[in-house]
């Protein structure tokens, strides 16, 4: 039996390695579903206790409402995706450990409750994540009075009532439902206060946890292929964490616990500022006249939908024999590679798609830098300013381009709330305006010059 | 705790640790899209929960099941949707 799930575990780790390019990333994907498939047929035969007729039904809901929803979800829509889908994992580890717990006598308790208040508090976060992204919760962090004691408090709760568990004063069941209770309000009340930019740290930590609640599940029920995936799962949303913290330039606790973006941040000592704005028309002009461009997208892009168009002034420019380069910051979109996967959608090849240590030499010879929807991660404030909120985040060096294009609609500051100082920089020019239309104005003037 | 399994779960994190630091940036939502999938894995803990009988355990093992297979079926298909998007020109 264990040899299948081995056969399971080692195509999941294959595919996870062809997903280190793009062009054996398809196969590998394959691969892994493969090794599910040969997991769960395993099980399906390694036993004659169990309800086939109840597994087939389980089967069938759980795939049809799988491959509905991933048929349907746009790729904007991706991070709530991956949310409640973390959410299901975790729901489901916990749910197993239930079962256990109810069924096996003697399972070691303080496992159970290990499996249960991850998979739980993964379950009720990944909720609220979902609920932000989706627009049903608001964005913004809210917080309350005592929020952290609140979270102290269920925490401490859970720990307490895991050592008398040990005392042995409190029946077992009661315990349980306890730490359940107290795991979907943990859960809750540590998601809810984060805004809505600090989302990608959020889905790859519930990433991480729904993996580890699935290894601690494997624990439980002594299943290798539950704890060599849940494990590579957890060090996944782990790695991923930490690279979004490191693009934020912030600390986990500081994330989990800082609720930044409530704070409005307005010294009034902002310098003035000398903004030049540009009509399409000039914009054109000083594109036509540049070998090398690099556009650097945001996401008030992909909320505009205009990636096509992004995608169709890019083409126009190569027609013309002209260089074009995509530099994509890391917490560019709203989850790990989100940006990526938008322009992808949008036929940019994968080559052109460059990562911030990647694109950021390339600045120093680049003509124009054309900065679409992007605001903090272009700020030139984050390398020397030190009293800025976003100081020593990682930022894209756009500044060092011989031209910078700034399309926004407003000057209405980013989400770290603060004034943009490249705007006002001698190399800076802004054309404002919606990102689809003006995409469109300069796609034409560019043809026609 | 048995000490086989604790083994393989400090190899197992050893090993991802190393094969996902080599994914791209570009690939990284379809990364945490397949490896959700992959810890739809719940979904075998799920099947043996439901045995015959009908007791609490075998509808807490069903409802288990329905949530892992979502996960696994739902995460591999959008993640081959997603990886299909990527071409090079």
């Amino acid at each position: 039996m264990n040899l299948f799930y081995l056969i399971a575990a080692t195509c999941f780790i294959i595919g996870l390695k062809r997903l280190s390019h793009p062009k054996t990333a398809r196969s590998g994907n394959i691969i892994a579903a493969v090794g599910m498939l040969i997991a769960i047929v395993a099980t399906l035969v390694s036993s004659d206790i169990l309800d086939l007729r109840l597994i087939a039904i389980g089967l069938i809901i759980g795939s049809t409402i799988g491959a509905l929803v991933a048929a349907r979800v746009q790729m904007t829509q991706m991070p709530q995706m991956v949310a409640i889908f973390n959410g299901f994992g975790g729901g489901a580890s916990a749910l197993v450990a239930s079962s256990e717990f109810f069924t096996t006598t003697n399972s070691p308790f303080l496992i159970v409750c290990i499996s249960v208040l991850i998979g739980t508090l993964t379950f009720s976060g990944s909720f609220i994540a979902f609920g932000k992204l989706q627009g049903f919760i608001s964005g913004k962090p809210i917080v309350f009075k005592g929020q952290q004691f609140f979270n102290a408090l269920a925490f401490g709760g859970i720990i307490i009532l895991l050592s008398i568990n040990n005392l042995g004063t409190l029946d077992s069941q009661s315990i349980f439902y306890a730490v359940l209770a107290l795991s979907f309000l943990l859960g809750m009340g540590l998601v809810i206060p984060i805004g809505g930019a600090d989302m990608p740290v959020v889905i790859s930590l519930l990433n991480a946890y729904s993996g580890i609640a699935a290894a601690a599940t494997g624990f439980l029920i002594g299943n290798n292929g539950l704890i060599i995936s849940g494990s590579l799962v957890g060090a996944s949303g782990l790695i991923l964490t930490n690279i979004m913290c490191k693009g934020m330039n912030r600390s986990l606790a500081n994330v989990i616990f800082g609720a930044v973006g409530l704070e409005v941040i307005s010294d009034g000592s902002q310098k003035e500022m000398n903004i030049k704005s540009y009509s399409t028309t000039e914009a054109a002009m000083i594109l036509d006249s540049a070998e090398k461009i690099i556009i650097v997208p945001g996401y008030g892009l992909a909320v505009a939908r205009a990636q096509y168009a992004a995608r169709e002034v890019a083409d126009a420019l190569e027609a013309k024999g002209k260089k074009v380069l995509y530099g994509i910051h890391p917490v560019a979109g709203r989850m790990p590679g989100h940006m990526n996967v938008l322009l992808a959608e949008a036929n940019v090849s994968y080559d052109l798609l460059k990562s911030l240590d990647e694109i950021n030499p390339e600045f120093e010879d680049c003509d124009v830098a054309l900065v679409l929807g992007a605001n903090d991660v272009v700020n030139p404030a984050a390398r020397h300013d030190q009293s800025s909120p976003i100081y020593g985040m990682p930022i894209l060096d756009v500044d060092k381009s011989r031209t910078v294009i700034i399309n926004k609609r407003t000057m209405n500051p980013g989400f770290a709330g603060i004034q943009n100082e490249l705007f006002g920089y001698d190399n800076s020019i802004m054309v404002f305006g919606d990102a689809k239309d003006m995409l469109k104005d300069l796609l034409k003037e560019i043809k026609e010059l | 705790m048995d000490i086989n399994l604790l083994t393989i779960f400090i190899l197992a994190i050893f090993v991802g640790n190393e094969v996902i630091s080599k994914v791209p940036p570009t690939l990284h939502t379809p990364l945490m899209s397949g490896s959700n999938a992959i810890s739809g894995i719940a979904v075998v803990g799920a099947m043996l929960a439901i045995e015959m009988g009908g007791t609490l355990g075998t509808y807490l093992g069903l409802a288990a099941l329905i949530f892992a297979t979502i996960n696994v079926v739902g995460g591999f298909l959008v993640t081959d949707r997603m990886l299909k998007m990527f071409k090079k020109k």
